[in-house]
C-alpha cells in the first residue's frame, strides 16, 4: 500500500512555531485597545434592551389598581403551566381581580405568551433576570414579588405596543 | 314519514316540526340564540335564517314548519351574508369584557363570533350603557350591557318554573329585563336561567368568578337532593367541586334542576368537616386507627351480641351496591333481622315540576336491595324504641345522622353499648359512636341509584380518594388533572381517606371469612343482579348516561 502523504508539509518558520506565536500576541496587543465587551457582574448590572424577556411581572397603575382583571388567558395558554390565577370580586367598575397570582419560577420558560395574551396588557416579560431561590417553594412567585409600578415597565410596553 | 331537503341532505320530519327542530333530531346544529328545545318560539334573535328555495326572503330556522319537498341552505352565500349581519347587529351594544365575563368560554355568542361573524366592527359611536351587577334574585346576577335580549329567561319562567318574574322595559337599544315590581327571581328553579343565557348576562352568584370552564373536569352524575335524580354534570377543579349544572335527560329532568339541589348537595364533599381515616372511641376520645385495625375491632365489637341485640340502619343516600352489601353482611354473616333504613319526607315539599317530597335519591334502590326487616324483624321506628328500651344494645349506622333527623334521638343512642357509623362528615351523630368509617361521599364513588319512577341511574366518581388515581380509576380529567404534580400548589390536592360502603364493609366481613370478594362496584352490582330479580336483565353498560327504567316500572307512568 502506497504510503498517505500529507496534502501540505509545515515550512520551517511553521515548524518552529515563533512567528505564530508572535503573531497571537499581536492580536492579543491590539485588542487591549479596542472597547470592551465584557463587564464586572455583579458590581456592574447588564442592562437588557427591551426586546429581553425576563421574568413575567404584573403591572400596577399609578394609583395603585392592578391592572390584572384574572381572566385565566395567560393560565390558559402557559405551555409550561406555571401560572395559577384565581379570580375574586370586586366592586371596581372592572369586577374581577386576581385573588391569587402565583407564577411558579421553576416551570416558567419564558416564552412571553402569557404577555403576548394578555388583554389587559396587564402581565408584561420585565428585565429582571436575576432569579435564585434554595427551595421550591420560594420559586412561586405571589403578588407581592409579581406587581411592579407600571412606570418600570414603560421600555417594554412601547416595544409591544411598535410591534402590535 | 315525510322529508325535506337540508344541505343536499335528506330529513325527515314529523308534521309541525319546525326546520331547526327536525335539523336537531338528526345531530345539526343551526346556529341560535333565542331558540331552546323546551321553551316556546319566540324567534328574536333572527341568527337562525336560513334560505328556503322559492321563497323570497330569507326564513327563520325556528319558527318556519318544515314541509315536504322543501328545499334548505344554511350555508349558501345569502344565509351566510345574512348570519354575519345579524351578528354584527347583536354585537353592537356588546361589551367587549369576555376577559372579566364568567361566561367566557361556554359562551354562545363568543363561539358564534368566531364562527360565524366576520370579525370586524363597523360602529364607532358610544356603546348603549346599562345596568351592571343587579342582584335579581337570591342567586342570580344580571348584567344589563351583556344582555342581548333573546327573552329565554323570561320564558323560562313563565312557562316552565311556572311563575312569571322577568320582563323587558324599554325599547330599541334600550331594552333591557327587570323583575316585576315588587317581586325578586326566587322561584325554587331560578338558577336555570344562567344555564340558559347564551351570554354572561345571568350568572350564578355561589359560582361567580370561582374558575374558568376549561380548568374543570366534568363528571356525568345524578343529583342527590330529592327522589327526582335529576341528571347533573359535577365541575370539578383540582379535587374539588365547584358547580353542578343540569344534564338533559327528558325522561326525568329535561334541561333542568332546582335550586336547593344545585346550591346544597355538594358543599359536604369539600367542607372541612369531612372525617377522613377510620376513628375508634377509648377513653371517650376518638383516635384515629388504620382500616385494619378498626375492621377488627368493629367485628369483634359485633360479635359479641347475640343477633337480637344487633340492629342495622341504611340509608337511602347510599347506592344500591352499597345497600345490598349491608343487607347481606346483616343477614349472612350477623343473622340480624332488625334492618330499616329512615325515610326523609318533607312533607308538602313538592311540586309537578321536578321537587320530590323524599329528600333522598334511593329510597326505592334502598328496599329493593334488601333493606328492609325480616319477617319477625323491627322497622326503623321501632328499633329506635327498642334502642330506647334498652332491648337493642348495639347499632350499625349507615351513611345516616339520626340526630339530625330527630333531635330526641340524641338520648335514645346515648343508651347504646355500641354504635358503628358510617359517616362523610362528623354530625351530633358521630359524636356519640364507638367506631366511624369515613364514607365516601356520592361524588367520590361508582354506583347507583333507583329514583321515584324507578329508573335506575349511575353516579359516578369526580372526586378522588386517597386511594384513587384520577387517570388510573378513568376519572374526568381537565389539563390541570393531567400535568400537575404534588410541588404544584395547584397539585397538591385534599383527598380524604374515605370509602364506599361496600368496601368497608367487605372489608368487616372479611377479616373472619374472606367471602366478600369485589374489587369493584361493579362486582357487587352484577352479583346484586343475579340476586334480586327487579333488577334483572342490568348492568352498568345497559344503565349508561341516562339511566334506565327497572322492569317492574316500565309502564308506570310517572312525571
Amino acid at each position: 500500500m502506497a504510503e498517505k502523504k500529507r496534502l501540505k508539509d509545515l515550512s520551517f518558520w511553521q515548524k518552529i512555531y515563533i512567528p505564530e506565536i508572535i503573531n497571537g500576541l499581536g492580536i492579543t496587543l491590539s485588542n487591549m485597545f479596542k472597547p470592551s465587551f465584557t463587564m464586572e457582574y455583579p458590581e456592574v448590572k447588564f442592562e437588557p434592551p427591551a426586546s429581553y424577556r425576563g421574568r413575567p411581572v404584573l403591572a400596577l397603575e399609578e394609583n395603585g389598581e392592578e391592572r390584572c382583571v384574572a381572566c385565566g388567558l395567560c393560565s390558559r395558554v402557559c405551555p409550561a403551566l406555571a401560572i395559577e390565577v384565581q379570580a375574586g370580586e370586586t366592586d371596581r367598575e372592572k369586577e374581577r381581580y386576581p385573588e391569587k397570582f402565583e407564577i411558579n419560577m421553576l416551570r416558567c420558560i419564558f416564552c412571553g405568551f402569557c404577555e403576548e395574551v394578555c388583554p389587559e396588557e396587564a402581565i408584561i416579560m420585565s428585565k429582571d433576570y436575576e432569579l435564585a431561590f434554595t427551595n421550591r417553594e420560594d420559586a412561586i412567585y405571589g403578588k407581592e414579588k409579581l406587581f411592579v409600578p407600571v412606570s418600570q415597565l414603560q421600555d417594554r410596553i412601547q416595544f409591544l405596543r411598535e410591534r402590535k | 314519514m315525510s322529508s325535506f331537503i337540508l344541505d343536499g341532505k335528506q330529513i325527515e320530519f314529523k308534521q309541525g316540526q319546525t326546520i331547526i327542530q327536525a335539523a336537531a333530531d338528526h345531530g345539526i346544529d343551526i346556529p341560535h340564540f333565542c331558540w331552546h328545545p323546551s321553551l316556546s318560539i319566540s324567534g328574536n334573535c333572527r341568527v337562525c335564517l336560513v334560505e328556503v328555495e322559492r321563497m323570497p326572503k330569507l326564513v327563520i330556522a325556528c319558527s318556519t314548519l318544515a314541509a315536504e319537498g322543501m328545499v334548505v341552505h344554511t350555508n349558501s352565500e345569502k344565509t351566510l351574508a345574512a348570519r354575519n349581519a345579524v351578528m354584527e347587529f347583536i354585537l353592537i351594544n356588546h361589551p367587549l369584557d369576555c376577559p372579566i365575563c364568567d361566561e367566557a368560554g361556554e359562551c354562545k355568542l363568543q363561539d358564534y363570533a368566531y364562527q360565524h361573524s366576520v370579525g370586524e366592527s363597523r360602529f364607532t359611536e358610544e356603546k348603549m350603557h346599562k345596568d351592571k351587577r343587579v342582584e335579581l334574585g337570591p342567586h342570580v346576577m344580571f348584567d344589563g350591557e351583556r344582555c342581548i335580549s333573546c327573552s329565554r329567561c323570561i320564558r323560562f319562567c313563565d312557562e316552565i318554573a311556572g311563575e312569571p318574574q322577568l320582563t323587558f322595559v324599554q325599547r330599541g337599544d334600550r331594552v333591557t329585563i327587570v323583575t316585576y315590581p315588587g317581586k325578586e327571581l326566587d322561584n325554587p328553579y331560578s338558577l336555570n336561567v344562567t344555564d340558559i343565557c347564551p351570554v354572561g348576562a345571568l350568572t350564578n352568584r355561589d359560582f361567580r368568578f370561582k374558575a374558568r370552564v376549561w380548568d374543570m373536569s366534568s363528571t356525568k352524575s345524578v343529583c342527590s337532593g330529592c327522589a327526582r335524580g335529576c341528571n347533573t354534570d359535577i365541575w370539578v377543579r383540582s379535587n374539588e367541586i365547584l358547580r353542578l349544572t343540569p344534564r338533559h335527560n327528558e325522561e326525568v329532568n329535561s334541561y333542568w334542576m332546582c335550586d336547593e339541589g344545585r346550591l346544597n348537595t355538594f358543599k359536604h364533599v369539600n367542607s372541612e368537616s369531612r372525617v377522613s381515616g377510620p376513628q375508634i372511641k377509648r377513653d371517650g376520645k376518638l383516635n384515629k386507627s388504620n382500616w385494619d385495625e378498626a375492621y377488627a375491632a368493629a367485628f369483634g365489637e359485633l360479635k359479641s351480641y347475640t343477633k337480637d341485640e344487633i340492629a342495622f340502619i341504611g340509608s337511602a343516600a347510599s347506592t344500591c351496591e352499597d345497600n345490598y352489601i349491608l343487607a347481606k353482611f346483616a343477614k349472612t354473616v350477623i343473622g340480624a333481622k332488625h334492618i330499616d333504613f329512615p325515610r326523609h319526607i318533607k312533607a308538602g315539599d313538592q311540586d309537578n315540576i321536578l321537587i320530590r317530597e323524599d329528600k333522598t335519591p334511593n329510597a326505592l334502590g334502598a328496599e329493593l336491595a334488601g333493606i328492609r326487616p325480616a319477617a319477625d324483624g323491627l322497622t326503623f321506628h321501632a328499633i329506635m324504641k327498642a334502642v330506647d328500651e334498652g332491648r337493642i344494645k348495639a347499632l350499625y349506622v349507615v351513611e345516616e345522622d339520626l340526630v339530625g333527623l330527630n333531635p330526641a334521638y340524641k338520648e335514645t343512642l346515648r343508651k347504646l353499648e355500641l354504635l358503628i357509623v358510617h359517616a362523610s362528615n362528623y354530625n351530633e351523630t358521630t359524636e356519640l359512636a364507638n367506631i366511624i368509617f369515613p364514607a365516601a361521599t356520592y361524588a367520590e364513588k361508582n354506583g347507583t341509584w333507583v329514583n321515584f319512577q324507578g329508573r335506575i341511574q349511575r353516579i359516578r366518581p369526580a372526586v378522588t380518594t386517597i386511594e384513587g388515581d384520577r387517570s388510573l380509576d378513568n376519572l374526568a380529567m381537565s389539563r390541570l388533572d393531567k400535568f400537575g404534580t404534588e410541588f404544584d400548589r395547584w397539585g397538591n390536592v385534599k383527598k380524604m381517606d374515605a370509602r364506599p360502603v361496600w368496601k368497608i364493609i367487605s372489608g368487616l366481613a372479611n377479616t373472619q371469612s374472606g367471602k366478600f370478594r369485589y374489587s369493584t362496584s361493579e362486582d357487587v352490582f352484577n352479583e346484586l343482579v343475579k340476586s334480586v330479580p327487579d333488577f334483572s336483565g342490568l348492568d352498568y353498560d345497559v344503565i349508561g348516561e341516562k339511566g334506565a327504567a327497572l322492569k317492574k316500572f316500565v309502564n308506570t307512568k310517572t312525571v
